[in-house]
């Protein structure tokens, strides 16, 4: 499997860590009040999609980035790779 | 009264050796390089432009783009990751550069020595292809000077640099495990032919 990495091009999947779920980045507020709740949801609860996911995918032995990998969970077809530094910003976050 | 007693210390390279290694077979030189200071170079979030322009002027060249090494008279940079670098310089003058990069940049960007942390192995020859297609991953050949790549390297984290296209690279690893990637090297070169 190849990975589109944005920054230098097709990569060995060998080359990479995988995490899970994109939804991750969405950390919740622990100040919030329902914060017990959203942590709840946040730590265990997870789709699991016969299709199109988006994934956290790290380069290990590469040049150490974090990914966003939509993968097809069926075909294993990756449609889109971004950085998950730029996909952060995008949804809101500082840093 | 005691006199103060002076270790007799000397330097030894990432293999354990006094001198570096060389080995030459199947028409392969790899030579052991132990003669370089290094430092990473990092810049840091919401003062890109300014560490970056502050780090060219000290080390005299353009930090290369993703995938790109650069070098100079004295210095050489390798992309390592976004924002990130890895300096090279002569350690005979230069043996301070890290931390002589680290006041130049002061504040404005993030400096760490890593001379000690990293050894490297120059192949040469023909043949050096091969080798690498033995190894890992990236397309070796069409990686030209001005290049280099970090990848898988066997099962180690190594930093590829293309010195001449075809003929001459340049290998880094983690220094404590030298003896497993020089094995490596080795290896794969005593099965070409």
């Amino acid at each position: 499997m190849l990975i589109n990495h944005p920054l230098l091009g097709p990569r060995d999947a060998q080359e990479f860590i995988y995490l899970g779920d994109a939804r991750l980045i969405d950390r919740p507020d622990w100040q919030a009040a329902d914060a017990q709740e959203q942590f709840f949801e946040y730590t265990y609860l997870r789709d699991n999609p016969a299709g199109e996911h988006k994934e956290l995918w790290f380069h290990e032995y590469g040049d150490r980035s974090w990914l966003v990998v939509t993968r097809n969970t069926v075909t294993h077809e990756i449609t889109h790779v971004e950085l998950a530094s730029e996909a952060a910003r995008a949804r809101g976050r500082s840093k | 009264m005691g006199g103060v007693f002076v270790h007799d210390l000397h330097t030894i390279t990432p293999l354990g050796a006094l001198v570096p290694r060389v080995d030459q077979l199947n028409g392969i030189i790899i030579r052991e390089v132990s003669d370089r200071a290094l430092a990473s170079l990092a810049l840091r979030w919401g003062k890109e432009a300014e560490g970056r322009n502050a780090a060219e002027r000290f080390l005299g060249l353009e930090l290369p783009a993703p995938g790109g090494h650069a070098a100079s008279d004295s210095f050489s940079a390798s992309w390592i990751g976004p924002n990130q670098w890895l300096i090279g310089a002569d350690i005979t003058g230069h043996e301070l550069m890290p931390y002589r990069l680290r006041d130049a940049l002061a504040g404005r960007a993030s400096v760490t020595e890593q001379t000690d942390g990293w050894c490297r192995f120059d192949l040469e020859g023909t043949f050096c292809l091969q080798v690498f297609e033995r190894l890992c991953r990236i397309d070796i050949a069409r990686m030209a000077v001005g290049s280099a790549e970090r990848t898988l390297l066997d099962h180690l984290n190594c930093l590829v640099i293309c010195l001449e296209q075809g003929r001459r690279y340049a290998v880094m690893g983690p220094r404590s495990t030298a003896e497993a990637l020089h094995y490596a090297l080795l290896t794969a070169a005593g099965s070409v032919n």
